[in-house]
């Protein structure tokens, strides 16, 4: 299996609090891989620099066998990763379909974009009632659909999502979880960053444990929910 | 006040403030997308009145001393061409480098900016007023009793026509739609592969151009420009975009209609003196009272 992206030896400072120190860590074609760990571990500074949004200070950053450290953000996203920000940040005064719009932005071809569109929305039924509708009028759960399918309109070939269950009941996480699991079944490569360990550890194939900017535990999902460490930190009882 | 008095006033005040509404569109993109008071925006309006006055001396050989409004509709999109580029080079050489720094910083620059536009023209034609080269011809029509030139109403018509353009294009195109993602959210934008700065580009490009035929329209009407020019229409448009709602392009064009609206009662009433302390007034009115403006949207602050 190749790998879609490679991270080596991360370093990411924000002036002098160094948020990665030296992490590395794989996604391989068509897996679904998860990223967990605390508040303030550095997950979305990983994502974030992935994304080209966030300053690389050393390591290197490869994606389908390129070297994209420090690349520019759209220059990714043509490239087909599509980083789903933590909070959503949908645009709260488009409409549901001129958000839709904005995620293929990278993609020339509107036949594709309106084709894209049209696969989300049958995808997400309750998106597609909203379509008028501004964004910012939507539940949070809609919104964080709103937020997946704007991704999927750009194509991706690696997906990033972070914390996508944040603030989100019960129900909608496992709304959310199945909508990712719908992408991974269409051969999408996906890395999800979660505090929700035990979701995310549902859809992932393989996940790590990242701890003050380093990965600290990496194993097969499966794996990972019956390590002990794990269990205590972030299963519970 | 008989009827056709009114009218003629309301006529008066329109035309006004289609000037107003052409500076005021480029005044409040700038600042709907990167929260930007570009004080240099009148200056380029003055550009656009002295690259017109340029290109209608050149070619005053060829066309004769009346010009015709097609002549001055190519001269204008030169004119735009030109005032668009030096906005946008503008905002590489003075605002990008500030790009996230103090607010204060930004504006000293754009103040810098103004004056070296400003200085950099009295420099280069000297600091008298010029004549214009062409003037368009006073032959007028009545509508109900009020007097409107026909070159009045062609100016109004293409400044109807440039608002109602880049109206549609910032709600249909997908430069358009990028911008109003941009005002929103550019980190957002950035995630979803909008090249941002390229985007802010071409709104400095559009809004400059914009101001830019309102230079020209100026100057062949008025028929006298200086290098001084832009700063009483910069604040202007300012105000007309403050009223309307900052940030609103639509709620700029009503300013600057409201604007001149008030502005053509108010020196009717008063006295031609009073035309600039009526709209200073309204604009620390709007801006003690109601600084969101007639159109502008509660601002929602991010956490
Ligand atoms: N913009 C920023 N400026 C300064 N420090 C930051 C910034 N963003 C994150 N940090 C710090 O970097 C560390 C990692 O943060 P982050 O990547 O957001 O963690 P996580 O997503 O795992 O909660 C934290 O200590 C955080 O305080
Ligand atoms: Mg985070």
């Amino acid at each position: 299996m190749s790998n879609v992206l490679e991270v080596r030896d991360l370093v990411v400072s924000y002036g002098k609090v160094e948020a990665l120190r030296g992490l590395s860590l794989t996604v391989g074609d068509g897996e679904t891989v998860s990223l967990l760990g605390n508040n303030g571990a550095g997950k979305s500074t990983t994502v974030g620099a992935i994304s080209g949004v966030v300053r690389v200070t050393s390591g290197t950053i490869t994606a389908f066998g390129k070297d994209v450290t420090n690349a520019k953000p759209w220059d990714l996203v043509e490239m087909g990763i599509i980083h789903v920000p933590e909070g959503r940040r949908i645009f709260s005064r488009l409409t549901v379909h001129e958000n839709l719009q904005i995620g293929g932005y990278a993609v020339s071809d509107t036949s594709v974009i309106n084709q894209r569109i049209k696969q989300v929305y049958s995808l997400l039924p309750r998106l597609a009632e909203r379509r008028s509708q501004q964004g910012g009028t939507l539940s949070g759960g809609e919104q964080q659909m709103l937020a997946i399918g704007r991704a999927m309109v750009s194509g991706p070939k690696l997906l990033m999502l972070d914390e996508p269950s944040m603030g989100l009941a019960p129900l909608m996480v496992a709304q959310v979880m199945d909508v990712v699991r719908d992408i991974r079944e269409q051969g999408t490569s996906v890395l999800l960053i979660e505090q929700n360990a035990r979701s995310a550890l549902r859809v992932a194939t393989r996940g790590y444990v990242i701890d003050s900017g380093v990965v600290t535990i990496e194993a097969p999902a499966e794996q990972l929910r019956a390590d002990p460490r794990v269990v205590e930190a972030y299963l519970g009882k | 006040m008989d009827f056709e008095y009114l009218l003629q006033l309301i006529l008066n005040g329109l035309f006004v403030g289609s000037f107003y509404g052409l500076v005021a569109l480029g005044y409040s993109m700038v600042y709907g997308i990167i929260k930007l008071l570009n004080f240099a925006h009148g200056d380029i309006y003055m550009l656009g009145a002295f690259s017109g006055y340029t290109l209608l001396t050149i070619g005053a050989g060829v066309i004769g001393g009346q010009a015709s409004i097609a002549v001055l509709v190519v001269i204008m999109l030169i004119a735009m061409v030109l005032t668009g580029t030096v906005g946008l080079i503008l905002e590489r050489v003075a605002y990008r480098p500030l790009r996230g720094a103090p607010r204060l910083s930004v504006l000293i620059t754009a103040v810098g900016a103004s004056f070296a536009l400003e200085y950099g023209i009295a420099v280069s034609f000297g600091p008298n007023p010029r004549v214009y080269p062409v003037r368009l011809g006073n032959e007028a029509f009545t509508i109900f009793g009020a007097r409107l030139t026909y070159a009045q109403l062609a100016m109004m018509l293409i400044a109807v026509a440039l608002m109602i353009g880049l109206d549609q294009a910032v709600r249909r195109t997908r430069s358009g739609r990028a911008m109003r993602a941009i005002s929103q959210d550019p980190k957002a934008c950035l995630l979803m592969g909008i090249n941002v700065d390229s985007v802010i580009t071409r709104t400095f490009f559009i809004g400059s151009a914009l101001a830019g035929a309102a230079g020209v329209m100026s100057g062949a009407y008025y028929g006298k420009i200086d290098f001084l020019m832009g700063f009483i229409i910069g604040l202007k448009a300012f105000t007309a975009a403050v009223i309307g709602g900052i940030g609103n392009l639509r709620g700029a064009v009503l300013g600057a209609i409201v604007l001149g609206l008030l502005e053509s009662f108010g020196t009717a009433w008063l006295g031609s003196e009073w035309r600039d302390v009526f709209a200073f007034g309204f604009l620390i009115l709007f801006l003690t009272v109601r600084p969101t403006g007639l159109l502008g949207e509660r601002v929602t602050e991010r956490v």
